[in-house]
């Protein structure tokens, strides 16, 4: 492009020029309606995607923004800026600390705890010979299952008269409890379900990342003396799992910081606000007390940590898991 | 520094035998190399060699001690790769001192953190930084030791797998197609370290490859292997002038050995392609033969018949000092093909008629198992000796 400027600045050259000049034209012009072309097309492919990002991420986001600035009420018929007065009620809310708090020990406890015995129940059956896919699939069902359903099959399990594990505690001599109406256990219960439902996915990520790893490491290990089960696990299997670990960090945490079922079904956050944690309180300003505004801004706390979350892990992770 | 010896070595993969009664020995300091195609059983020998799989029957010693029944890192021995199987998490450095590390340090002295505490950790770690430093100069590679093998290039890594089999001085070196993931020059490159190397370090080296130029210019001796058998094991100059088998001589070579039929007229004299040769061959008249003859044996003849075979050329591929020509033969459908040098075949183009000759001490001679038939050109009476035994 620079050279046809450059002629033209200089007017009263010879002849030349003129021919120089015209030549570019003719070749420029096509060129141009194809990159517009290109574009036509390259919008027109994205399209359907970026409308739909739009109309169903973005939009309700910023529509969430706003609402969380207002004290609209659900179906009412007016509504007032208050600007961040729903945030500050909402840090000044002694229920809301309570579920935030919850919810980051839950978290703290799902994602380790799903980690660790997804792992192991991985490397149980990958190291076993008979039996591989019925493990598998009885360690995923899970994760497939309606988690509210499970939960009703876990309230009769941990029901304190009848429940199977109370039956079952009495029967060696172990001291029982009220697991769902006490406030110490409601919420490691919960934490032990989120990582029972959580096991199966993470289990079958690490087969996968297990199946990955070749075998020339394993060689390579076992003639340079990392040939015992844990030498050889530390030298090749764990760091090769980094990147599946990462993802499998990534999706539990979200996937727990998310979770409602549980709560709803089991404890509705109770006793107390034992158990309550942040989607549950959202949905209960939100839809049972009608408090829209202030939901709303549960909700933006919920978003901002959420992406916070997964932009940190995924920074710091990344440097440490892919070595490339 | 050690020989190793390899006694009937047997093994199977289900119904699949993959060696058949392998029986080898290599002397202390040796560079031996197994050849052959892929799934012929050579990376299988020489995973049993390094103890990464069992054989079905048949022992092994390295430098007279028994080492069936030892784990990997007991055998005294290193191996490299094709994948180079270099940790990707670890820097070159650990990478190479991992060997030194798995033996002078306890399980406890490894530990993450407490390890550092113990007392003497600090000073056999320094020990062994000393020495993966001195190696990888060594091998031109000291300032890489803080890379990751992400970071380097197929070369570099390499490097790296030869400085970690090195770095313990370990008593046989096992190197599996080394070279194979490298591009064609570096591979002519590293096949020269490759050799210094082993010159440096005087210890034995078994090697294998597909690639019959890295077995000739590398080796003391080639094992040629084909379906789990030595077919024959010789220093590169026999394997490629006096080959034992007629496998072993399609396999060796490029281009591709000329296999002509013949039938013997009568003694000293061989028909082959509407020409008549004058071999000596102590078979019956009317026996049938199979004449091997290297494409450089031949060279521009006056006038077919008697000595010289008559083709007409189908094509012509100049490769600088040579030419290959390939010819039609007029007595049949044998394609065939002459390396003839381009100063003595200027003229020779595509349809022409040529008459290329062939000297009878170039001919080799197989029977129709393949087996070499061995002639007597210098006694005056042709006549046929027994091969030697094959794969002694």
């Amino acid at each position: 492009m620079s050279e046809p400027l450059a002629l033209t600045g200089a007017p009263d050259e010879p002849s030349a020029t003129g021919s120089v000049r015209a030549l570019p034209s003719p070749a420029v012009a096509p060129a141009r309606r194809r990159a517009l072309t290109e574009a036509l097309a390259a919008w027109a492919l994205a399209g359907p995607a970026v409308f739909f990002l739009l109309a169903l991420f973005f939009l309700p986001v910023i529509g969430v923004l706003v609402i969380a600035l207002t004290d609209w009420q659900f179906g009412a018929l007016t509504l007032a800026f208050v600007g961040l007065a729903n945030f500050r009620e909402v840090f000044a809310d002694d229920g809301f600390r309570a579920s935030l708090v919850n919810t980051i020990v839950y978290v703290l406890i799902v994602v380790p705890g799903t980690l660790v015995f997804g792992l192991l129940i991985a490397l149980l059956i990958e190291s076993g010979k008979s039996c591989r896919s019925f493990y598998r699939a009885i360690h995923f069902l899970p994760f497939m299952a309606t988690l509210t359903a499970m939960a009703v099959a876990w309230e009769a399990l941990l029901h304190p008269t009848i429940g199977l594990v109370n039956q079952t505690l009495a029967a060696i001599g172990l001291p029982t409890a009220n697991w769902l109406r006490d406030e110490n256990t409601a919420l490691p219960v919960l934490a032990v379900i989120g990582i029972w439902q959580n096991l199966g996915y993470a289990m079958v990520l690490f087969l996968a990342g297990l199946k990955s790893i070749p075998q020339d490491l394993y060689d390579a290990a076992d003639i340079d003396g990392a040939d015992l089960w844990l030498d050889r696990f530390r030298t090749v299997t764990l760091p090769l799992l980094g990147p599946v670990s990462m993802f499998v960090v990534i999706v539990v945490a979200l996937r727990a910081f998310e979770s409602f079922d549980t709560v709803k079904v089991l404890t509705q956050g109770g006793p107390g606000h034992a158990s309550e944690m942040l989607l549950y309180t959202l949905y209960r300003e939100s839809f049972e007390y009608l408090r829209t505004g202030y939901g709303a801004a549960v909700a933006v706390v919920f978003l901002a940590i959420v992406v916070t979350l997964t932009l940190a892990q995924a920074r710091l992770m990344d440097r440490k898991v892919h070595y490339q | 520094m050690a020989s190793v010896s390899i006694d009937s070595i047997h093994k199977n993969y289900g119904a699949t035998s993959v060696l058949r009664g392998v029986s080898l020995s290599i002397a202390d300091g040796e560079f031996l190399t197994l050849l052959g195609p892929s799934g012929c059983g050579k990376s299988t020998l020489l995973r049993i060699l390094a103890g990464l799989e069992v054989q079905d029957a048949g022992s092994l010693s390295i430098g007279e001690r028994a080492v069936d029944n030892l784990r990997p890192k007991c055998r005294d021995v290193a191996m490299v790769f094709q994948s180079y199987a270099l940790y990707p998490h670890m820097t070159v450095a650990s990478n190479m001192g991992l060997p030194l590390r798995m033996r002078r340090l306890s399980t406890f002295e490894r530990l993450p953190l407490l390890g550092r505490l113990l007392p003497g950790t600090a000073r056999i770690a320094a020990e062994i930084d000393a020495e993966v430093t001195r190696t990888a100069k060594s091998l031109g590679i000291g300032h890489l030791l803080a890379r990751k093998p992400g970071q380097l290039s197929g070369g570099q890594r390499q490097r790296v797998a030869v400085g970690r089999a090195m770095v313990r001085h370990p008593a046989v070196f096992l190197m599996d197609e080394p070279l194979s993931n490298l591009d064609a020059k570096l591979r002519v490159q590293m096949r020269a370290e490759i050799k210094e190397l082993h010159q440096r370090l005087g210890v034995t080296f078994v090697y294998v490859t597909h690639d019959q130029a890295e077995a000739m210019t590398l080796s003391d001796r080639v094992a040629v292997m084909l379906d789990g058998e030595l077919l024959q094991v010789a220093p590169p100059q026999e394997i490629y002038a006096d080959p034992d088998d007629r496998r072993v001589a399609e396999f060796i070579g490029s281009p591709k050995i000329n296999m002509l039929d013949g039938v013997v007229r009568e003694r000293g004299l061989i028909d082959v392609a509407g020409s008549t040769l004058a071999i000596g061959a102590d078979a019956l008249a009317g026996a049938h033969l199979t004449l091997g003859i290297r494409p450089e044996a031949f060279h521009l003849a006056e006038r077919g018949g008697q000595g010289a075979l008559t083709g007409s050329v189908r094509m012509i591929e100049h490769m600088g000092s040579d030419l290959f020509v390939h010819l039609d033969l007029a007595g049949g459908d044998h394609p065939l093909i002459a390396r003839l040098l381009a100063e003595r075949a200027p003229h020779v183009v595509p349809g022409q008629t040529l008459h290329v000759g062939v000297g009878p001490d170039r001919v080799l001679l197989f029977d129709h198992d393949g087996r070499r038939l061995r002639q007597e050109v210098e006694s005056g009476r042709a006549s046929v000796t027994p091969i030697r035994e094959v794969a002694r």
